[in-house]
C-alpha cells in the first residue's frame, strides 16, 4: 500500500493545481484589500485575516498568464508559512484529493518555462493532471523591475 | 531577613522545577535509555544538593548526595537504570518533595533522615559496581535491554573514574547537556559578578553564599562534563571564597579583583567550550596561583583593609558559631569517602545556623506555583488576539443605529473597559524591572573607575520600574555608554575633587521612574559638568554653527550640540572615549525606539542626562496621510511638522533647480517629494501645480531621516493614531519604501512608510548640495540615490585632505607615543600584541605633502589595519569621525591608492584602497615607498 498524500486543489484557467492540504490555513471569498504601490503586479494587495496581515499573490500573473476576465470572483487560498500567512488568488476551488505517492510523474513538456519553474511535481488524477506548486518559489517575488532604484523623475 | 527569604523562595521554585524534571526524565529513562536525560537528572540533583548545602538543609543535602553518587556510577558505566534503581530514585524524589514542603512550611527540612532510602541507594550503587567487573555479562544483567553496553566503551571509562582527563567525548548526545551547562554558567557568572561588586562595598554572608554557590555549581558541573582546567580554576576560586566566608581572610580589593578575573577567565573558557568543545589551551596558572596565594592572610598588604574579618563575621546570622572548615562544601562532589564525615559536621553547625530562618507564613500559594515560565510567542499571539478584540469592539461601538439603545451602549462600554484591562494586563507580562539590566553597571563602574584612578560610588533608585523587555535590551547599550561617559569625563580625579571642596568619592546616581506614559532614566553625576564655552568652541571649529547663531542660543540649546556627530570637547582622546562619535550614536539609538534624550548640567556640580522612552515598543503613534484612495502611516518619530499652503504661496516657496524640487522651509532649503510620484499611484503630477489633483491646497509633511530633512507632498493629512507595526510579508521584502504594515481601527490594512527609504528616493546626488545653502553638514549622507553605503573612519591627512577608511578593515585606532617607535632598516616599527608592526605615514604614501616625521607631535594617531594576518599601522594627522558613507560605484579616482572620492561633511574625501596600500607597504621596504610604488 503506497503512502497517500492529500492535496487541496484549485484551478487556474485550464490547469489543475494543488498544494499540500496541511499548509492551507483558510479559504476565503472576496476580501477588501490594500493596494501596495511599487510592488510587482503579482502582488494584489494586503488583507486582514483574524489579526494577521496576509499578502495576496495573483497566481494567474505569477504563472505568467493573462489576468482573469472582468466580473469573475476569485478565491483566496491562505497558506501558512514560517512568518505571516500568504494568500494565493485562484480562479476556482477544487476538492481535497488523495493521491498515491507512486502516481508521481514528470512535468508535462507542454507547460511554458515560467510555470514549470514554480512546480515541484505532477500526479495523474483520473483523466487530469494535478500540478503541485513549489510554494517557496511561488512566494519569492522579485520587485527588481518595479521598485528598486527607480529615481523619481520630476 | 527579607533577602534570606528571597533566596529560600528562589531555591524552592528552582528545586520544584528540578524535581518535576527528574521525575519526568526518570520515567522516560525507564522506557528508553538516553544519556542526555541521565545528564539532566544528574545536573538537577546536583543543583538541589549544592543549593541546600548553602542554605543549611543538610538532611536534604545528604539524601541528594547519595542519589547523585548512584547516578554518577550509572553514568560512568554508560548503562541504563534498573527498575530497582528507578524505584529508589523515584522514592528519593518523593522524599525531596516532602522535605521541600517541610522547608516551605516550617523553614526546616524535617526530622526524617530517610536512612533506609539512603542505604538502599548505596546498596544499589555497590551492587552495580560489582556487576561491572563481569563486562561480558553487562547487557544480560541489565534488566532493561534497551541499551546494550558496548564493552569497549566501558573499558575506556571504567566506573568510579571521572572523565576529567578527557575533554568532551565526541558524543553528539552530550551537546544538549553542554549547551545547557553553558547557558546556566553564564547566568550564574553574571550573578557572581554582580554580587562580588556589591560585596566590595557592603559585604554580607548572604551574598557570599550566593557567590559561592554560583562558582560551586559551575565547578560541579564541569567536573562531570570533564573540563579539568575549568574545574581546577573554579576550585581554586571556591577555596578562596570559602576562606573569605569563614572570616579567615578579609574581602579586600585584591581578592575581589582576583575573583573578577576568575569570572572573566571562566567566561573565556566557556566561550572556548562553545566553540571548540574544549576548555581552551590556556592554563591560567598565574591566576590560579594568585587565587591560592590570596587564601592566606600573609598575602594581604596592610594598606587596604577595607573589609576586615570582623565585618564579615558580624554579618553572620548568629555570631560565635564554629567556623566551617575550609573546603568542606567543595569536597562533596568528588571525594566521596571523606565527604561523609565532613558533611556530618556540616549538618550539625548548619542546622544551628539556619534554624532562625523561616519562610514567611503568610504566604498562601506555594513558591513554585506562584510563577510560571511562558514562551514569548504565546504572549505575542495573545497580544494579537487582544488587538483583534479591540477592533471588534470598535466595530460594535460604531455600529449605526445602536447608539439609541441605552442597554446596548452600556454593554458595549463594559466591553470596552474589559478589553482595555485585558490589554494592559497582557502588556504587564512583557514588562521587566529595569534593575535586571542595571545589574551589570556596578562592575562597569568599578572596573572603569579603577582604570581611571577614580573613586566612585554608584547608586540606583527605582530599580523596580518596569519596561518592555525589548526596550530594556534596546537601551542597554546607550545607557552603558552614558554611564561610562559619566565615569570617564564627568567625575574628576580624587585630588581634583578635594581641591574643589568636594568629597573624594564621586557619586553617580541612576534613577528610573514612570511619568506621563513614558519611562524615564536619569544618569546623574556630581562631577565637573559640561563647560558650555568649550562645546561652543568645538562646534564652531567643526563648522556646525556660526558665532552669530551661538549668540542667539540658550544654554539648553548649546548643550544639545553635544549630540552632533563629530563633536568632542575632550582635550585628549583616550581609548575609552573622546572621539565624539558616542553621543550622536546614543541619540540615534534612543530615537530609533521612539525615545528622547536630554542633557542638563551645572558647572562644577554635575551633569544629568535624562533618557525617556515609551513603555512599550509594540504600540507607537503614527500620522495617517492619504494619496487618492490609499492610506499610509508615517511613524511620529520622524515627523517634524505638517504644513498647509495654497497655490499662490506654493509658487513662492518652491522652485525647481536642476530637476530637483526645493522648498524654502524656515530659512532652510529642503528637497520636496510627491508621495504620489514616488509611489506611482496616479499619473505623475506636475511639480508646478502642487500636491493634490483637485484642490489648490498643498499639504507638506516635513520629515527628518537621520540628519536629512525633506518635505513630502500628500493629498490629505489625517489623525495621529496608535498603531502596531508588523513586518512586511515575505513576498514584499525588498520594497525599501515601506517599514511595515499595520491593521487600522476599521480592520483594514495600511502600509507604514519608511522615511529613510523615501529619503533615498529624493533625487539628490552628492555634490549638488551647493544649492542648499544652510543645510546641515551631515545631510549628504542620506541623499545618494544609488551606490552602497559603508561605515568609514574619516581621517585628516595633511592640511585639508580627508581620507575615508572602511571601518571593517580597521583593527584598532590608537594613540602611539613617538618614543615607542623603533627604526629598523630605515623603517618605523612598533610592538603590538607580540607582533612587530610596520608604521607608515599616510601623508607620505599619498604624496600629499612631505613633512618629515620628526616635525610631528609626540603622540601619533595610528590606524591599525591587517592584511593577511600582518598588521600595518597607518599614521594620520587627525581622526575626524566615523560616518556612514555612500559609495558611488561609478566614481573612480586617478589618484593611486584611492578607490574614488565622495563628499563627507562638506569636504571631499578620498576612499582609501586598503588592499592596494597595505600590499604595497608589505612588499616594499618602507624607506623607498613613494607614489611610484603605489602606481604599479
Amino acid at each position: 500500500m503506497p503512502a497517500v498524500r492529500q492535496f487541496c486543489t484549485f484551478t487556474i484557467d485550464t490547469l489543475l493545481l494543488g498544494v499540500n492540504v496541511r499548509v492551507v490555513q483558510a479559504v476565503l471569498r472576496d476580501q477588501r484589500m490594500t493596494y501596495v504601490p511599487l510592488a510587482s503586479p503579482v502582488i494584489r494587495g494586503l488583507m486582514n485575516v483574524r489579526g494577521h496581515v496576509v499578502t495576496t499573490l495573483d497566481l494567474r500573473r505569477r504563472l505568467g498568464m493573462k489576468p482573469a476576465l472582468f466580473g469573475s470572483s476569485p478565491m483566496h487560498v491562505v497558506i501558512r508559512t514560517d512568518h505571516e500567512p500568504v494568500s494565493l488568488l485562484v480562479d476556482e476551488l477544487g476538492d481535497v484529493i488523495d493521491v498515491a505517492d507512486n502516481a508521481c510523474e514528470s512535468l508535462p513538456s507542454s507547460l511554458d518555462s515560467e510555470a514549470r519553474a514554480l512546480l515541484s511535481g505532477a500526479y495523474t488524477c483520473g483523466d487530469r493532471m494535478l500540478l503541485v506548486l513549489d510554494l517557496g518559489k511561488v512566494m519569492a517575488v522579485s520587485h527588481e523591475n518595479h521598485a528598486q532604484y527607480q529615481t523619481v523623475l520630476l | 531577613m527579607n533577602n534570606v527569604n528571597a533566596a529560600i523562595t528562589e531555591f524552592l521554585i528552582e528545586s520544584d522545577e528540578h524535581v518535576c524534571q527528574i521525575e519526568q526524565d526518570l520515567s522516560c529513562l525507564e522506557s528508553a535509555h538516553d544519556q542526555r536525560l541521565l545528564f539532566r537528572i544528574i545536573r538537577a540533583t546536583h543543583s538541589i544538593k549544592s543549593s541546600c548545602a548553602f542554605l543549611g538543609y543538610f538532611r536534604l543535602e545528604s539524601l541528594t548526595d547519595t542519589g547523585e553518587r548512584l547516578l554518577h556510577v550509572v553514568r560512568d558505566r554508560e548503562s541504563s537504570l534498573t527498575p530497582k534503581m528507578t524505584q529508589a530514585l523515584l522514592a528519593m524524589v518523593d522524599a525531596i518533595r516532602h522535605m521541600l514542603e517541610c522547608i516551605e512550611q516550617e523553614g526546616m527540612d524535617g526530622e526524617n533522615e530517610y536512612v533506609e532510602l539512603k542505604q538502599q541507594l548505596e546498596v544499589l550503587q555497590c551492587e552495580r559496581g560489582a556487576d561491572v567487573d563481569l563486562l561480558s555479562d553487562v547487557s544480560i544483567v541489565t534488566s532493561l535491554p534497551c541499551s546494550p553496553v558496548d564493552a569497549e566503551t566501558v573499558q575506556e571509562y571504567p566506573p568510579n573514574t571521572s572523565v576529567m582527563c578527557e575533554p568532551v567525548r565526541a558524543n553528539p548526545e552530550l551537546d544538549e547537556a553542554v549547551v545547557e551547562f553553558l547557558k546556566e554558567s553564564h547566568e550564574s557568572l553574571s550573578q557572581v559578578e554582580r554580587d562580588l561588586v556589591a560585596s566590595e562595598s557592603h559585604s554580607s554572608q548572604e551574598k557570599l553564599a550566593c557567590i559561592f554557590r554560583g562558582i560551586h555549581t559551575i565547578k560541579g558541573t564541569c567536573s562531570f562534563l570533564g573540563y579539568a582546567k575549568l574545574e581546577g580554576l573554579t576550585h581554586a576560586g571556591e577555596a578562596l571564597l570559602s576562606c573569605i566566608r569563614n572570616g579567615d581572610v578579609p574581602l579586600t580589593v585584591e581578592r575581589v579583583s582576583a575573583l573578577l578575573s576568575l569570572v572573566d577567565a571562566v567566561r573565556t573558557m566557556l566561550d572556548s567550550i562553545a566553540e571548540y568543545r574544549h576548555d581552551g589551551i590556556h592554563d591560567y596558572l598565574e591566576l590560579h596561583s594568585t587565587l591560592v596565594a590570596l587564601q592566606t592572610s600573609e598575602s594581604d598588604m596592610p594598606m587596604s583593609p577595607e573589609l576586615s574579618g570582623e565585618d564579615v563575621s558580624s554579618a553572620l546570622p548568629s555570631p560565635g558559631l564554629p567556623p566551617l572548615s575550609t573546603g568542606t562544601v567543595s569536597s562533596t562532589t568528588s571525594n566521596q569517602g571523606s565527604a561523609d564525615s565532613r558533611s556530618q559536621d556540616l549538618v550539625e553547625c548548619g542546622v544551628r545556623q539556619q534554624a532562625p530562618y523561616r519562610v514567611g507564613d503568610a504566604r498562601q500559594l506555594g513558591a513554585a506555583e506562584s510563577s510560571i515560565r511562558v514562551d514569548v510567542t504565546v504572549l505575542d499571539t495573545l497580544m494579537r488576539m487582544v488587538g483583534e478584540l479591540v477592533l471588534t469592539r470598535n466595530q460594535i461601538v460604531q455600529c449605526p443605529g445602536m447608539q439609541q439603545d441605552s442597554k446596548f451602549m452600556a454593554t458595549a462600554q463594559r466591553l470596552s473597559l474589559i478589553t482595555a484591562e485585558l490589554q494592559s494586563g497582557l502588556m504587564k507580562t512583557r514588562m521587566q524591572p529595569i534593575g535586571n539590566m542595571w545589574n551589570t553597571f556596578p562592575r562597569v563602574v568599578r572596573d572603569l573607575a579603577l582604570a581611571c584612578g577614580k573613586d566612585i560610588r554608584l547608586e540606583m533608585e527605582g530599580q523596580e520600574t518596569e519596561l518592555d523587555k525589548m526596550l530594556l535590551e534596546a537601551i542597554q547599550g546607550p545607557l552603558t555608554h552614558l554611564v561610562r561617559n559619566a565615569v570617564d569625563h564627568g567625575i574628576e580625579r580624587p585630588d581634583v575633587r578635594e581641591a574643589n571642596g568636594k568629597p573624594r568619592q564621586g557619586r553617580i546616581v541612576l534613577r528610573a521612574y514612570h511619568e506621563g506614559g513614558q519611562a524615564h532614566v536619569e544618569i546623574r553625576d556630581d562631577g565637573r559638568g559640561i563647560t558650555t564655552q568649550r562645546v561652543v568652541e568645538a562646534a564652531i571649529a567643526c563648522g556646525v554653527v556660526t558665532e552669530a547663531e551661538v549668540s542667539r542660543m540658550q544654554e539648553r540649546d548649546i548643550l544639545q550640540l553635544v549630540f552632533l556627530p563629530g563633536l568632542s570637547t575632550a582635550a585628549e582622546v583616550t581609548n575609552l572615549s573622546g572621539r565624539g562619535v558616542g553621543m550622536d550614536v546614543v541619540k540615534t539609538n534612543i530615537e530609533h525606539i521612539g525615545g528622547s534624550i536630554e542633557i542638563s548640567c551645572r558647572a562644577h556640580e554635575g551633569t544629568t542626562v535624562k533618557v525617556s522612552v515609551p513603555l512599550t515598543l509594540t504600540i507607537s503613534p503614527a500620522l495617517m496621510v492619504t494619496v487618492g484612495e490609499e492610506r499610509f502611516a508615517i511613524s511620529q518619530t520622524h515627523l517634524q511638522e505638517c504644513v498647509r499652503i495654497d497655490a499662490e504661496l506654493y509658487a513662492q516657496v518652491t522652485e525647481v533647480v536642476q530637476d530637483a524640487l526645493l522648498y524654502r522651509y524656515r530659512g532652510h532649503v529642503i528637497p520636496l517629494l510627491h508621495l504620489n510620484n514616488v509611489l506611482q499611484i496616479h499619473p505623475v503630477v506636475s511639480e508646478s501645480t502642487g500636491g493634490s489633483l483637485c484642490s489648490d491646497i498643498t499639504h507638506i509633511v516635513v520629515l527628518q531621516a537621520g540628519c536629512f530633512r525633506f518635505g513630502l507632498i500628500v493629498e490629505t493629512v489625517q489623525d495621529i493614531e496608535e498603531i502596531v507595526i508588523k513586518p512586511l510579508g515575505m513576498p514584499l521584502q525588498g520594497l525599501d519604501v515601506y517599514a511595515g504594515v499595520t491593521i487600522m481601527g476599521d480592520g483594514h490594512v495600511a502600509l507604514v512608510l519608511d522615511v529613510m527609504g523615501l529619503a533615498r528616493r529624493t533625487n539628490f546626488v552628492l555634490g549638488q548640495d551647493s544649492f542648499l545653502p544652510v543645510m546641515n553638514p551631515a545631510q549628504e549622507e542620506g541623499t545618494a540615490s544609488s551606490g552602497t553605503s559603508q561605515m568609514c573612519v574619516i581621517a585628516q591627512v595633511g592640511e585639508d585632505d580627508c581620507v575615508a577608511i572602511p571601518v571593517h578593515r580597521v583593527t584598532r585606532i590608537t594613540d602611539v607615543q613617538k618614543q615607542v617607535l623603533h627604526v629598523v632598516d630605515g623603517n618605523h616599527v612598533m610592538r603590538y600584541h607580540g607582533q612587530i608592526v610596520l608604521i607608515v605615514w599616510l601623508s607620505s604614501l599619498l604624496g600629499s605633502y612631505n613633512e618629515s616625521p620628526s616635525d610631528e607631535p609626540d603622540v601619533l594617531q595610528v590606524v591599525l589595519m591587517d592584511h593577511d594576518g600582518q598588521y600595518v599601522g597607518v599614521v594620520v594627522d587627525r581622526i575626524i569621525d566615523i560616518v556612514d558613507v555612500q559609495i558611488d560605484a561609478h566614481a573612480t579616482s586617478n589618484r593611486p591608492g584611492m578607490l574614488g572620492s565622495t563628499v563627507i561633511q562638506g569636504k571631499v574625501s578620498a576612499l582609501l584602497d586598503v588592499d592596494c596600500v597595505l600590499k604595497t607597504c608589505l612588499q616594499q621596504p618602507v624607506g623607498s615607498l613613494t607614489l611610484e610604488c603605489l602606481e604599479t
